[in-house]
């Protein structure tokens, strides 16, 4: 695609139907979690969209988030996200090595100063520049350039977001997020480990069609992030009446009943698992036996054992949520953020778990 | 913590069966009041069924509720889609599949006809120069 063409005409050449077209957007409009009355919007504004320069930046990392990318929907959809962008640059995919592929940054740079998007991917070491160097230069030093001239960053995965697993107690490469470098540019964080891959795709289609999306107080949109797995857990009505899961093979789990005392994370996760599901929308992990981990949430792998209810325990909620009926939303803000606080004061009483205790536990 | 933390019966653990979420039948009065603004205002509703939590069986409850009426088409574009009336005329069940045929949206239109089933402008225009083209070298051979 051409950079001056619009997507629009682009479509059109191709022999993309206006159909295709309003099928992407209203399947685009339902994974960004916006009302349908969005759709025409986003037609309107995707058509008219000229071609933005990415510029993919991927340091300490398992490469998982970029798996989870090219997993995005069918290809075809996959394809018309990457006909909105035009990436520049990316270890992984593109077909360029060596020098060649630093040229691409460096020209894609140069032709697009301040205009670019910046996506990273993976946490980025301390001073120790052994840990991590791509073509000799250390990841802090290519984030701050590549980041000086760029129009916003998005963050992509748990690494990118928070530090994530290379961060984890006792970080030994000295791990910090983008955001704890880079603290004049817009940051958009969209972690998980990986995230979702229709909500690394919804945010960039979101941004390029309504520009920087809302985020909440670490730098998640709102859209994917502001409700938590438990308030959209279909097991909630279980939660509500206390009835729980003891063990993973007990009467109660195979009742599927909720896994809050087998260790589930989902009240105090902030995430889209619960609606927008994974595998083409196949299910999500408490869906196939298994409590939430928190891979979304700051430090979630120090935050005690993954099978160990939250050690505050939260609120009576069958008493305070309410299911809103028709449209089946549950007014969950408030109570989102007293359930925040309880996670913060959780994650500082935990202390370290061992094989052992899980052991002694079961 | 390590991986072998997880208890091994985790891997094992079966299906669970749904508790119902209690959204069903609100979702049912939605597209009561939504025929009956249609009727009485002529406005068209869409509902997102992504956009509401269903238990793993409701969804299919739903559909075997509405059921299906006299028109059922299917749209190959991108991987199809089933445009279906269901037994309750002007509410249309909508799915996207991708080319995997796994369904990437689904939704409910409260309307006389949904808009991706009509002809679209763009496409008339270019299927008339395709059609123009087609005649114009017709002509030349002959
Ligand atoms: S604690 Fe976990 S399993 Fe239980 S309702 Fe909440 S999110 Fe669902």
């Amino acid at each position: 695609m051409s950079k001056d063409k619009t997507l629009g005409e682009t479509l059109q050449e191709r022999g993309v139907s206006r159909r295709s077209f309003l099928k992407f957007c209203a399947t685009t409009a339902s994974m960004m979690a916006l009302p349908p009355a969005m759709i025409p919007v986003i037609a309107a504004t995707l058509e008219k969209l000229r071609r933005p320069s990415v510029i993919w930046l991927s340091f300490q990392e398992c490469t998982g988030c970029t798996e989870s990318l090219t997993r995005s929907h069918s290809a075809t959809i996959e394809d018309l996200i990457f006909d909105t962008i035009s990436l520049d640059y990316h270890h992984t995919l593109q077909a360029a090595s060596g020098s060649a592929a630093e040229h691409a940054r460096e020209e894609a740079m140069q032709e697009n100063y301040g205009n670019y998007i910046l996506v990273v991917d993976g946490s980025i070491p301390g001073e120790n520049n052994g840990y991590s160097t791509i073509a000799g230069i250390s990841n802090k030093a290519m984030l701050l350039e590549v980041a000086a001239g760029a129009a916003a960053i998005v963050a992509v995965g748990s690494c990118a977001a928070f530090g994530g697993i290379p961060k984890a107690d006792p970080n030994p490469t000295g791990a910090v997020s983008v955001s704890d470098l880079i603290k004049d540019k817009p940051i958009v964080n969209i972690p998980g480990c990986p995230p979702i891959p229709a909500v690394i795709t919804g945010v960039l289609v979101q941004f390029l069609t309504f520009g920087l999306p809302e985020l909440d107080q670490l730098g998640r949109p709102a859209a994917f992030y502001g409700n938590s797995i438990h308030d959209r857990c279909y097991r909630r009505p279980f939660y509500d009446k206390g009835l729980f899961a003891d063990s993973f093979d007990d009467e109660g789990a195979k009742k599927g009943w909720c896994l809050f005392k087998l260790g589930c994370k989902g009240p105090t996760t902030y995430n889209a698992c619960a609606t927008t599901k994974w595998n083409d929308g196949t299910s999500f992990p408490i869906e196939a036996g298994h409590p939430c981990l928190g891979c979304s949430e700051p430090d979630f792998w120090d935050a005690g054992s993954f099978y160990k209810a939250l050690s505050t325990p939260t609120e009576d909620i069958g008493k305070t949520a309410v299911y809103a009926g028709a449209a089946g939303l549950i007014a969950g803000a408030a109570l989102g953020a007293s359930l925040r606080a309880r996670k913060q004061s959780a994650v500082k009483n935990h202390e370290r778990v061992t094989i052992d205790d899980l052991d002694q536990e079961s | 913590m390590t991986a072998n933390g997880m208890p091994a019966s985790t891997i094992a653990s079966s299906a669970p069966c749904a508790p119902p979420t209690g959204n069903l039948v609100p979702l049912l009065h939605e597209i009561r009041h939504a025929l009956t603004r249609w009727l009485e205002q002529g406005e068209e509703h869409v509902i997102d069924l992504r956009s509401i939590p269903l238990a793993p069986g409701e969804e299919d409850s739903l559909l075997e509720q509405l059921g299906e009426g006299e028109v059922n088409a299917r749209l190959s574009i991108t991987g199809p889609s089933d445009i279906i009336e269901t037994r309750y005329p002007a509410v249309w069940l909508i799915t996207h599949y991708n080319e995997n045929e796994s369904i990437i949206g689904r939704f409910i239109e409260i309307c006389e006809v949904p808009g991706i089933l009509k002809s679209q402008a763009d496409d008339i225009r270019a299927g008339l120069e395709r059609l123009e083209d087609q005649l114009s070298n017709a002509e030349t051979r002959a």
